[in-house]
Protein backbone atom coordinates (compact mmCIF):
# COMPACT_ATOMS: atom_id res chain seq x y z
CA UNK A 1 0.00 0.00 0.00
CA UNK A 2 1.41 3.50 -0.74
CA UNK A 3 1.61 6.21 1.89
CA UNK A 4 -1.11 7.57 0.93
CA UNK A 5 -3.68 4.77 1.16
CA UNK A 6 -2.49 4.14 5.15
CA UNK A 7 -3.03 8.21 5.41
CA UNK A 8 -6.41 7.88 4.44
CA UNK A 9 -7.61 4.37 4.80
CA UNK A 10 -11.37 3.37 6.67
CA UNK A 11 -9.55 2.28 9.37
CA UNK A 12 -6.85 4.99 10.02
CA UNK A 13 -10.30 7.44 9.74
CA UNK A 14 -11.74 5.54 12.70
CA UNK A 15 -8.15 6.20 14.63
CA UNK A 16 -8.18 9.84 13.48
CA UNK A 17 -11.66 9.79 15.43
CA UNK A 18 -10.58 8.14 18.24
CA UNK A 19 -7.39 10.14 18.32
CA UNK A 20 -8.86 13.73 17.74
CA UNK A 21 -11.29 12.99 20.37
CA UNK A 22 -8.52 11.69 23.23
CA UNK A 23 -7.01 15.04 22.29
CA UNK A 24 -9.60 17.50 22.63
CA UNK A 25 -11.29 16.19 25.49
CA UNK A 26 -8.27 16.17 28.13
CA UNK A 27 -7.76 19.95 26.98
CA UNK A 28 -11.13 21.20 27.65
CA UNK A 29 -12.12 19.07 31.03
CA UNK A 30 -8.48 19.82 32.18
CA UNK A 31 -8.69 23.65 31.73
CA UNK A 32 -11.96 23.46 33.21
CA UNK A 33 -10.82 21.62 36.56
CA UNK A 34 -7.26 23.13 36.38
CA UNK A 35 -9.02 27.36 36.21
CA UNK A 36 -10.69 26.92 40.04
CA UNK A 37 -7.39 24.77 41.45
CA UNK A 38 -5.39 27.80 39.83
CA UNK A 39 -7.34 30.39 41.81
CA UNK A 40 -6.94 28.61 45.08
CA UNK A 41 -3.33 28.73 44.66
CA UNK A 42 -3.21 32.31 43.68
CA UNK A 43 -5.71 33.58 46.29
CA UNK A 44 -4.86 31.97 49.15
CA UNK A 45 -1.19 31.92 49.10
CA UNK A 46 -0.65 29.08 52.11
CA UNK A 47 -1.80 26.77 49.82
CA UNK A 48 0.26 27.45 46.33
CA UNK A 49 3.40 25.62 47.52
CA UNK A 50 1.35 21.93 48.42
CA UNK A 51 -1.51 22.26 45.47
CA UNK A 52 2.73 22.96 42.99
CA UNK A 53 4.29 19.98 44.69
CA UNK A 54 1.13 17.93 44.42
CA UNK A 55 0.33 18.46 41.06
CA UNK A 56 4.40 18.53 39.85
CA UNK A 57 4.28 14.86 41.42
CA UNK A 58 1.33 13.67 39.49
CA UNK A 59 3.03 14.40 36.01
CA UNK A 60 5.98 12.58 36.93
CA UNK A 61 3.86 9.22 36.59
CA UNK A 62 4.61 7.99 33.62
CA UNK A 63 1.89 7.48 30.84
CA UNK A 64 1.89 3.86 31.18
CA UNK A 65 0.88 3.28 34.04
CA UNK A 66 -1.81 5.56 34.62
CA UNK A 67 -3.22 3.88 31.21
CA UNK A 68 -2.83 0.54 33.05
CA UNK A 69 -3.83 1.63 36.80
CA UNK A 70 -6.65 3.87 36.24
CA UNK A 71 -9.02 0.66 34.67
CA UNK A 72 -9.05 -0.74 38.14
CA UNK A 73 -9.79 2.40 39.97
CA UNK A 74 -12.76 3.74 37.04
CA UNK A 75 -13.90 -0.35 36.58
CA UNK A 76 -13.03 0.87 32.59
CA UNK A 77 -11.63 -2.10 30.17
CA UNK A 78 -8.07 -1.95 30.20
CA UNK A 79 -8.19 -0.80 25.74
CA UNK A 80 -10.88 1.50 26.57
CA UNK A 81 -9.82 4.93 25.34
CA UNK A 82 -11.62 6.69 28.21
CA UNK A 83 -8.29 5.47 30.38
CA UNK A 84 -6.37 7.36 27.84
CA UNK A 85 -8.52 10.01 28.16
CA UNK A 86 -8.65 10.29 31.64
CA UNK A 87 -5.08 10.04 32.26
CA UNK A 88 -4.25 13.09 29.67
CA UNK A 89 -6.57 15.28 31.69
CA UNK A 90 -4.50 14.44 34.65
CA UNK A 91 -1.32 15.52 32.84
CA UNK A 92 -3.72 18.59 31.80
CA UNK A 93 -4.52 19.74 35.02
CA UNK A 94 -1.16 18.94 36.95
CA UNK A 95 0.40 21.10 33.84
CA UNK A 96 -1.91 24.19 34.29
CA UNK A 97 -3.33 24.34 37.61
CA UNK A 98 0.64 25.96 38.34
CA UNK A 99 0.17 28.34 35.40
CA UNK A 100 -3.11 29.48 35.85
CA UNK A 101 -1.92 30.33 39.93
CA UNK A 102 0.94 32.10 38.10
CA UNK A 103 -0.93 33.30 35.52
CA UNK A 104 -3.35 35.25 37.65
CA UNK A 105 -0.56 35.98 40.96
CA UNK A 106 1.40 38.20 38.31
CA UNK A 107 -1.61 41.08 36.93
CA UNK A 108 -0.43 43.66 38.72
CA UNK A 109 -1.61 44.64 42.34
CA UNK A 110 -2.25 48.60 40.93
CA UNK A 111 -4.23 47.47 38.15
CA UNK A 112 -7.03 45.28 40.59
CA UNK A 113 -6.49 48.14 42.86
CA UNK A 114 -7.77 50.30 39.95
CA UNK A 115 -10.60 48.04 39.53
CA UNK A 116 -11.42 48.09 42.82
CA UNK A 117 -11.28 51.97 42.86
CA UNK A 118 -13.82 51.64 39.88
CA UNK A 119 -16.71 49.81 41.63
CA UNK A 120 -15.68 46.61 40.24
CA UNK A 121 -16.56 44.03 42.95
CA UNK A 122 -13.90 40.83 43.49
CA UNK A 123 -15.54 38.57 41.39
CA UNK A 124 -15.83 41.11 38.63
CA UNK A 125 -12.32 42.11 39.22
CA UNK A 126 -11.67 38.37 38.76
CA UNK A 127 -13.47 37.64 35.72
CA UNK A 128 -13.22 40.99 33.50
CA UNK A 129 -9.55 41.51 34.74
CA UNK A 130 -7.55 39.49 36.51
CA UNK A 131 -8.14 36.19 34.10
CA UNK A 132 -8.17 38.07 30.63
CA UNK A 133 -5.28 39.84 31.56
CA UNK A 134 -3.71 35.84 32.95
CA UNK A 135 -4.77 34.39 29.54
CA UNK A 136 -1.04 34.68 27.55
CA UNK A 137 0.17 33.00 30.50
CA UNK A 138 -2.27 29.86 30.58
CA UNK A 139 -2.38 29.73 26.59
CA UNK A 140 0.94 29.53 26.81
CA UNK A 141 0.44 26.74 28.99
CA UNK A 142 -2.11 25.62 27.11
CA UNK A 143 -0.40 25.22 24.19
CA UNK A 144 2.48 23.03 25.88
CA UNK A 145 -0.18 20.60 27.27
CA UNK A 146 -2.33 20.01 23.99
CA UNK A 147 0.69 19.08 21.98
CA UNK A 148 2.45 16.65 24.53
CA UNK A 149 -1.01 15.35 24.88
CA UNK A 150 -0.91 14.47 21.27
CA UNK A 151 2.32 12.94 21.19
CA UNK A 152 0.96 10.85 24.83
CA UNK A 153 -1.89 9.56 22.94
CA UNK A 154 0.01 7.07 20.69
CA UNK A 155 1.52 5.28 24.35
CA UNK A 156 -1.56 3.89 24.36
CA UNK A 157 -0.57 1.22 21.44
CA UNK A 158 1.69 -0.08 23.98
CA UNK A 159 -1.21 -2.05 26.06
CA UNK A 160 -3.08 -2.07 22.63
CA UNK A 161 -5.48 0.84 22.59
CA UNK A 162 -6.94 1.23 19.68
CA UNK A 163 -5.97 5.33 18.26
CA UNK A 164 -3.49 6.28 15.54
CA UNK A 165 -0.72 4.84 17.12
CA UNK A 166 -1.85 1.48 15.90
CA UNK A 167 -0.46 2.51 12.37
CA UNK A 168 3.28 2.44 14.53
CA UNK A 169 1.96 -1.15 15.78
CA UNK A 170 0.95 -1.80 11.42
CA UNK A 171 4.30 -0.70 10.37
CA UNK A 172 6.29 -2.62 12.72
CA UNK A 173 4.60 -6.18 12.47
CA UNK A 174 4.43 -5.33 8.86
CA UNK A 175 8.25 -4.07 8.95
CA UNK A 176 7.24 -1.62 6.57
CA UNK A 177 8.40 2.24 7.09
CA UNK A 178 5.60 3.23 5.41
CA UNK A 179 2.33 3.10 7.86
CA UNK A 180 4.93 4.15 10.38
CA UNK A 181 5.44 7.53 8.51
CA UNK A 182 1.77 7.93 7.88
CA UNK A 183 1.50 7.67 11.43
CA UNK A 184 3.56 10.28 12.33
CA UNK A 185 2.08 12.62 10.08
CA UNK A 186 -0.87 12.61 11.15
CA UNK A 187 0.49 13.07 14.76
CA UNK A 188 2.18 15.94 13.83
CA UNK A 189 -0.74 17.24 11.66
CA UNK A 190 -2.80 16.81 14.85
CA UNK A 191 -0.57 18.71 17.39
CA UNK A 192 -0.08 21.70 15.00
CA UNK A 193 -3.91 22.10 14.42
CA UNK A 194 -4.32 21.95 18.13
CA UNK A 195 -1.44 24.36 18.72
CA UNK A 196 -2.74 26.65 16.23
CA UNK A 197 -6.42 26.31 17.53
CA UNK A 198 -5.35 27.30 21.20
CA UNK A 199 -2.72 30.22 19.37
CA UNK A 200 -5.92 31.55 17.80
CA UNK A 201 -8.58 31.46 20.53
CA UNK A 202 -6.07 33.03 23.02
CA UNK A 203 -5.68 35.78 20.55
CA UNK A 204 -8.99 36.24 19.58
CA UNK A 205 -9.89 36.86 23.61
CA UNK A 206 -6.72 39.36 24.17
CA UNK A 207 -7.13 42.10 21.04
CA UNK A 208 -5.05 43.94 23.52
CA UNK A 209 -2.23 42.81 23.13
CA UNK A 210 -1.99 43.24 19.30
CA UNK A 211 -2.87 46.88 20.00
CA UNK A 212 -0.16 47.41 22.03
CA UNK A 213 2.32 45.63 20.07
CA UNK A 214 0.99 47.84 17.19
CA UNK A 215 1.91 50.60 18.78
CA UNK B 1 -0.22 -8.89 18.54
CA UNK B 2 -3.46 -6.55 19.31
CA UNK B 3 -5.47 -9.04 17.88
CA UNK B 4 -5.36 -11.59 20.78
CA UNK B 5 -6.09 -8.52 23.73
CA UNK B 6 -9.33 -7.56 21.73
CA UNK B 7 -10.66 -11.02 21.70
CA UNK B 8 -9.74 -11.41 25.69
CA UNK B 9 -12.44 -9.72 28.23
CA UNK B 10 -11.00 -7.65 29.78
CA UNK B 11 -13.84 -7.01 32.45
CA UNK B 12 -12.40 -10.24 33.88
CA UNK B 13 -8.87 -8.32 35.26
CA UNK B 14 -7.51 -9.56 38.19
CA UNK B 15 -8.14 -6.85 40.68
CA UNK B 16 -5.74 -4.57 42.13
CA UNK B 17 -4.95 -6.58 45.27
CA UNK B 18 -3.09 -9.17 43.27
CA UNK B 19 -0.20 -6.46 43.11
CA UNK B 20 0.37 -6.86 46.25
CA UNK B 21 0.36 -10.30 45.95
CA UNK B 22 2.74 -9.97 43.15
CA UNK B 23 5.17 -7.92 44.75
CA UNK B 24 4.94 -10.09 47.66
CA UNK B 25 6.38 -13.41 45.73
CA UNK B 26 10.19 -13.52 46.09
CA UNK B 27 10.31 -15.57 42.32
CA UNK B 28 8.88 -12.25 40.88
CA UNK B 29 12.40 -10.07 42.24
CA UNK B 30 14.89 -12.50 41.57
CA UNK B 31 16.89 -14.21 38.32
CA UNK B 32 17.32 -12.49 34.83
CA UNK B 33 13.85 -12.05 34.24
CA UNK B 34 13.29 -10.60 38.01
CA UNK B 35 12.13 -7.19 38.90
CA UNK B 36 15.44 -6.51 40.47
CA UNK B 37 17.56 -7.37 37.41
CA UNK B 38 14.85 -4.95 34.70
CA UNK B 39 15.08 -2.29 37.55
CA UNK B 40 19.02 -2.46 36.93
CA UNK B 41 18.81 -2.83 33.32
CA UNK B 42 16.36 0.52 33.34
CA UNK B 43 18.80 2.45 35.13
CA UNK B 44 21.74 1.18 32.55
CA UNK B 45 19.87 2.37 30.01
CA UNK B 46 18.59 5.66 31.43
CA UNK B 47 22.35 6.73 32.55
CA UNK B 48 23.96 5.99 28.80
CA UNK B 49 21.22 8.33 26.90
CA UNK B 50 21.40 10.84 29.76
CA UNK B 51 25.98 11.41 29.47
CA UNK B 52 24.90 11.36 25.82
CA UNK B 53 22.45 13.81 25.55
CA UNK B 54 24.42 16.20 28.45
CA UNK B 55 27.70 15.68 26.63
CA UNK B 56 25.40 17.00 23.39
CA UNK B 57 23.17 19.52 25.27
CA UNK B 58 25.14 20.97 27.82
CA UNK B 59 28.03 22.55 25.49
CA UNK B 60 25.11 23.71 22.70
CA UNK B 61 22.95 25.48 26.06
CA UNK B 62 26.17 27.26 27.14
CA UNK B 63 26.80 28.50 23.61
CA UNK B 64 23.64 30.12 22.91
CA UNK B 65 23.32 31.61 25.42
CA UNK B 66 26.76 33.00 26.11
CA UNK B 67 26.70 34.17 22.62
CA UNK B 68 22.59 34.83 21.98
CA UNK B 69 23.21 32.97 19.01
CA UNK B 70 20.74 30.36 17.68
CA UNK B 71 18.10 31.21 20.40
CA UNK B 72 14.83 30.65 17.69
CA UNK B 73 16.39 27.51 16.27
CA UNK B 74 16.59 25.99 19.59
CA UNK B 75 13.89 26.60 21.01
CA UNK B 76 11.77 26.02 17.98
CA UNK B 77 13.66 22.40 17.49
CA UNK B 78 12.73 21.92 21.20
CA UNK B 79 8.80 22.92 20.89
CA UNK B 80 8.90 20.60 17.31
CA UNK B 81 10.51 17.50 19.19
CA UNK B 82 7.34 17.37 22.17
CA UNK B 83 4.90 16.96 18.85
CA UNK B 84 7.03 13.79 17.53
CA UNK B 85 5.39 10.23 19.42
CA UNK B 86 8.07 8.76 20.85
CA UNK B 87 7.21 5.06 19.66
CA UNK B 88 6.35 6.44 15.88
CA UNK B 89 9.57 7.77 15.93
CA UNK B 90 11.63 4.41 17.36
CA UNK B 91 9.71 2.26 14.69
CA UNK B 92 10.85 3.96 12.26
CA UNK B 93 14.58 4.12 12.82
CA UNK B 94 14.53 0.60 13.76
CA UNK B 95 13.16 0.15 10.07
CA UNK B 96 15.57 2.14 8.58
CA UNK B 97 18.47 1.84 11.37
CA UNK B 98 18.62 -2.42 11.92
CA UNK B 99 19.71 -3.16 8.67
CA UNK B 100 22.73 -0.90 8.65
CA UNK B 101 23.73 -2.62 11.89
CA UNK B 102 26.08 -5.20 11.84
CA UNK B 103 26.84 -6.07 15.36
CA UNK B 104 24.45 -8.32 16.83
CA UNK B 105 26.94 -10.11 19.55
CA UNK B 106 25.81 -9.58 23.55
CA UNK B 107 27.49 -6.89 25.26
CA UNK B 108 28.23 -8.54 28.82
CA UNK B 109 26.05 -7.21 31.73
CA UNK B 110 23.99 -4.69 29.56
CA UNK B 111 22.67 -6.38 26.41
CA UNK B 112 21.82 -10.06 25.12
CA UNK B 113 23.10 -11.74 21.93
CA UNK B 114 20.67 -9.79 19.03
CA UNK B 115 20.31 -6.91 21.20
CA UNK B 116 22.37 -4.11 19.75
CA UNK B 117 20.37 -3.03 16.28
CA UNK B 118 17.28 -2.77 18.46
CA UNK B 119 18.95 -0.67 21.27
CA UNK B 120 21.01 2.13 18.49
CA UNK B 121 17.33 3.11 17.29
CA UNK B 122 16.03 3.89 21.10
CA UNK B 123 18.86 5.06 22.48
CA UNK B 124 19.08 7.62 19.55
CA UNK B 125 15.47 8.57 20.41
CA UNK B 126 15.53 9.14 23.66
CA UNK B 127 18.74 11.21 23.29
CA UNK B 128 16.40 13.36 21.15
CA UNK B 129 13.48 13.11 23.93
CA UNK B 130 16.56 14.23 26.71
CA UNK B 131 18.48 17.13 24.74
CA UNK B 132 15.22 19.85 24.71
CA UNK B 133 15.07 20.48 28.48
CA UNK B 134 18.44 20.10 29.05
CA UNK B 135 19.24 22.88 25.75
CA UNK B 136 16.34 25.02 27.09
CA UNK B 137 17.33 25.10 30.60
CA UNK B 138 20.78 25.51 30.09
CA UNK B 139 20.49 28.25 27.51
CA UNK B 140 17.53 30.60 29.94
CA UNK B 141 19.90 29.90 32.93
CA UNK B 142 22.79 31.21 31.17
CA UNK B 143 20.57 34.13 29.96
CA UNK B 144 19.33 34.82 33.02
CA UNK B 145 22.73 35.40 34.50
CA UNK B 146 22.24 39.30 35.38
CA UNK B 147 24.37 41.36 32.85
CA UNK B 148 25.97 43.25 36.10
CA UNK B 149 27.11 40.26 37.31
CA UNK B 150 29.08 39.38 33.59
CA UNK B 151 30.04 43.16 33.03
CA UNK B 152 32.08 42.96 36.56
CA UNK B 153 33.65 39.44 35.30
CA UNK B 154 34.83 41.19 31.88
CA UNK B 155 35.69 44.55 33.72
CA UNK B 156 38.00 41.98 35.55
CA UNK B 157 39.85 40.95 32.95
CA UNK B 158 38.22 37.78 32.52
CA UNK B 159 38.34 35.90 29.39
CA UNK B 160 35.13 34.61 27.32
CA UNK B 161 36.11 31.08 28.34
CA UNK B 162 36.87 32.20 32.07
CA UNK B 163 33.56 34.14 31.97
CA UNK B 164 31.60 31.23 31.17
CA UNK B 165 33.43 28.53 33.58
CA UNK B 166 33.56 31.01 36.61
CA UNK B 167 30.22 33.04 36.76
CA UNK B 168 27.80 31.74 33.99
CA UNK B 169 27.98 27.73 34.94
CA UNK B 170 27.84 28.72 38.67
CA UNK B 171 24.93 30.80 38.47
CA UNK B 172 22.93 28.88 36.16
CA UNK B 173 23.62 25.73 37.60
CA UNK B 174 20.26 25.33 39.58
CA UNK B 175 18.39 25.98 36.13
CA UNK B 176 20.83 23.89 34.05
CA UNK B 177 20.23 21.10 37.02
CA UNK B 178 16.38 21.11 37.02
CA UNK B 179 16.85 20.36 33.15
CA UNK B 180 18.71 17.61 33.65
CA UNK B 181 16.45 16.45 36.37
CA UNK B 182 13.49 16.53 34.18
CA UNK B 183 15.26 15.27 31.25
CA UNK B 184 15.84 12.27 34.07
CA UNK B 185 12.22 11.81 34.42
CA UNK B 186 11.03 11.95 31.21
CA UNK B 187 14.03 8.92 30.32
CA UNK B 188 12.90 6.43 32.69
CA UNK B 189 9.16 6.90 32.28
CA UNK B 190 9.50 6.61 28.00
CA UNK B 191 11.90 4.14 28.47
CA UNK B 192 9.16 1.54 29.36
CA UNK B 193 8.56 2.10 25.15
CA UNK B 194 11.97 0.52 24.47
CA UNK B 195 10.45 -2.90 25.53
CA UNK B 196 8.08 -3.15 22.38
CA UNK B 197 10.92 -4.11 20.50
CA UNK B 198 12.07 -7.82 21.74
CA UNK B 199 15.76 -8.53 23.01
CA UNK B 200 15.26 -5.20 25.29
CA UNK B 201 15.04 -4.90 29.04
CA UNK B 202 14.16 -2.59 31.33
CA UNK B 203 11.02 -2.72 33.68
CA UNK B 204 8.67 -1.94 30.09
CA UNK B 205 8.94 -5.92 29.50
CA UNK B 206 6.73 -6.98 32.53
CA UNK B 207 4.29 -4.31 31.04
CA UNK B 208 4.87 -5.35 26.73
CA UNK B 209 4.61 -9.16 27.94
CA UNK B 210 2.18 -8.87 30.32
CA UNK B 211 -0.44 -7.89 27.52
CA UNK B 212 -0.15 -10.82 26.06
CA UNK B 213 -1.12 -12.70 29.34
CA UNK B 214 -3.32 -9.93 30.20
CA UNK B 215 -6.00 -12.32 32.43
CA UNK B 216 -3.49 -14.61 33.94
CA UNK B 217 -3.62 -13.80 37.74
CA UNK B 218 0.25 -14.66 39.00
CA UNK B 219 1.94 -12.70 35.87
CA UNK B 220 -0.21 -10.56 33.47
CA UNK B 221 -2.05 -7.48 34.62
CA UNK B 222 -0.70 -7.47 38.41
CA UNK B 223 2.93 -7.28 36.71
CA UNK B 224 1.81 -4.78 34.74
CA UNK B 225 0.63 -2.43 37.10
CA UNK B 226 3.62 -3.65 39.91
CA UNK B 227 6.13 -2.84 36.58
CA UNK B 228 4.03 1.11 36.35
CA UNK B 229 4.51 1.69 40.13
CA UNK B 230 8.21 0.47 39.99
CA UNK B 231 8.63 3.00 37.45
CA UNK B 232 6.94 5.68 39.05
CA UNK B 233 8.81 5.15 42.61
CA UNK B 234 12.29 4.91 40.33
CA UNK B 235 11.57 8.05 39.06
CA UNK B 236 10.50 9.95 42.34
CA UNK B 237 13.57 8.23 44.03
CA UNK B 238 15.87 8.91 41.18
CA UNK B 239 14.71 13.22 41.42
CA UNK B 240 14.75 12.68 45.36
CA UNK B 241 18.59 12.07 45.01
CA UNK B 242 19.56 14.26 42.05
CA UNK B 243 18.30 16.90 44.59
CA UNK B 244 20.92 16.19 47.00
CA UNK B 245 23.63 15.86 43.94
CA UNK B 246 21.90 19.83 43.17
CA UNK B 247 22.44 20.80 46.74
CA UNK B 248 25.50 19.59 46.90
CA UNK B 249 27.22 20.84 43.76
CA UNK B 250 25.17 24.42 43.71
CA UNK B 251 27.35 27.45 45.77
CA UNK B 252 25.16 28.04 48.97
CA UNK B 253 25.87 31.43 47.47
CA UNK B 254 23.53 30.65 44.40
CA UNK B 255 20.91 28.54 46.07
CA UNK B 256 20.25 31.18 48.59
CA UNK B 257 20.59 28.68 51.56
CA UNK B 258 22.29 31.47 53.44
CA UNK B 259 19.71 34.15 52.95
CA UNK B 260 15.92 32.68 53.75
CA UNK B 261 14.65 35.27 51.48
CA UNK B 262 15.32 33.98 47.94
CA UNK B 263 14.70 30.22 48.66
CA UNK B 264 11.97 29.93 46.70
CA UNK B 265 13.36 31.19 43.31
CA UNK B 266 15.79 28.07 43.39
CA UNK B 267 13.63 24.87 44.57
CA UNK B 268 12.85 23.15 41.28
CA UNK B 269 9.91 20.98 40.56
CA UNK B 270 9.04 19.12 36.97
CA UNK B 271 6.49 21.65 36.37
CA UNK B 272 9.17 24.93 37.53
CA UNK B 273 11.09 23.30 34.13
CA UNK B 274 8.29 22.91 32.00
CA UNK B 275 7.52 26.74 32.36
CA UNK B 276 11.40 27.36 31.46
CA UNK B 277 10.50 25.65 28.32
CA UNK B 278 7.58 27.70 27.21
CA UNK B 279 9.87 30.81 26.47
Amino acid sequence: MTIWSYLTNAQTMEWLVTTLWLAAVPIVVGLAVALPIGWVASRYRWSYPPIVSIFGILYTIPSLVLFLVLPGILGTGILSPVNVAVALTVYTIALLARTVADGLSSVSQDTLAAAAAMGYTSRQRLLKVQLPLALPVIGAGLRVAAVSNVSLISVGSVIGVSQLGGLFVTGYVNSSVTPTIAGLIWFVVIALVFDAIVLLVVRSLTPWQRAVSAR
Amino acid sequence: MTLSLQAADDSLLPPLGRVGVWFNDPDNWTGPQGLLARIVEHLEYTAIVLVIAVLIALPLGLLIGHTGRGVVLAVGLANAFRAIPTLGLVILLVGWLRPLIEFKGAVPGLLQKGAFPFFVPVMIVLVLLALPPILTSTYAGVKNVDPAVRDAAKGMGMTGWQVVRKVEIPNALPLIASGIRSATLQVIATLTVAAYLPFLGGLGRFIKDGTGRLLDPRYGYPAMVAAGLTVALLAVAIDGLMNLVQRAVVSPGVSGRFSKKDRTAVTSSPTSVAQVVQE
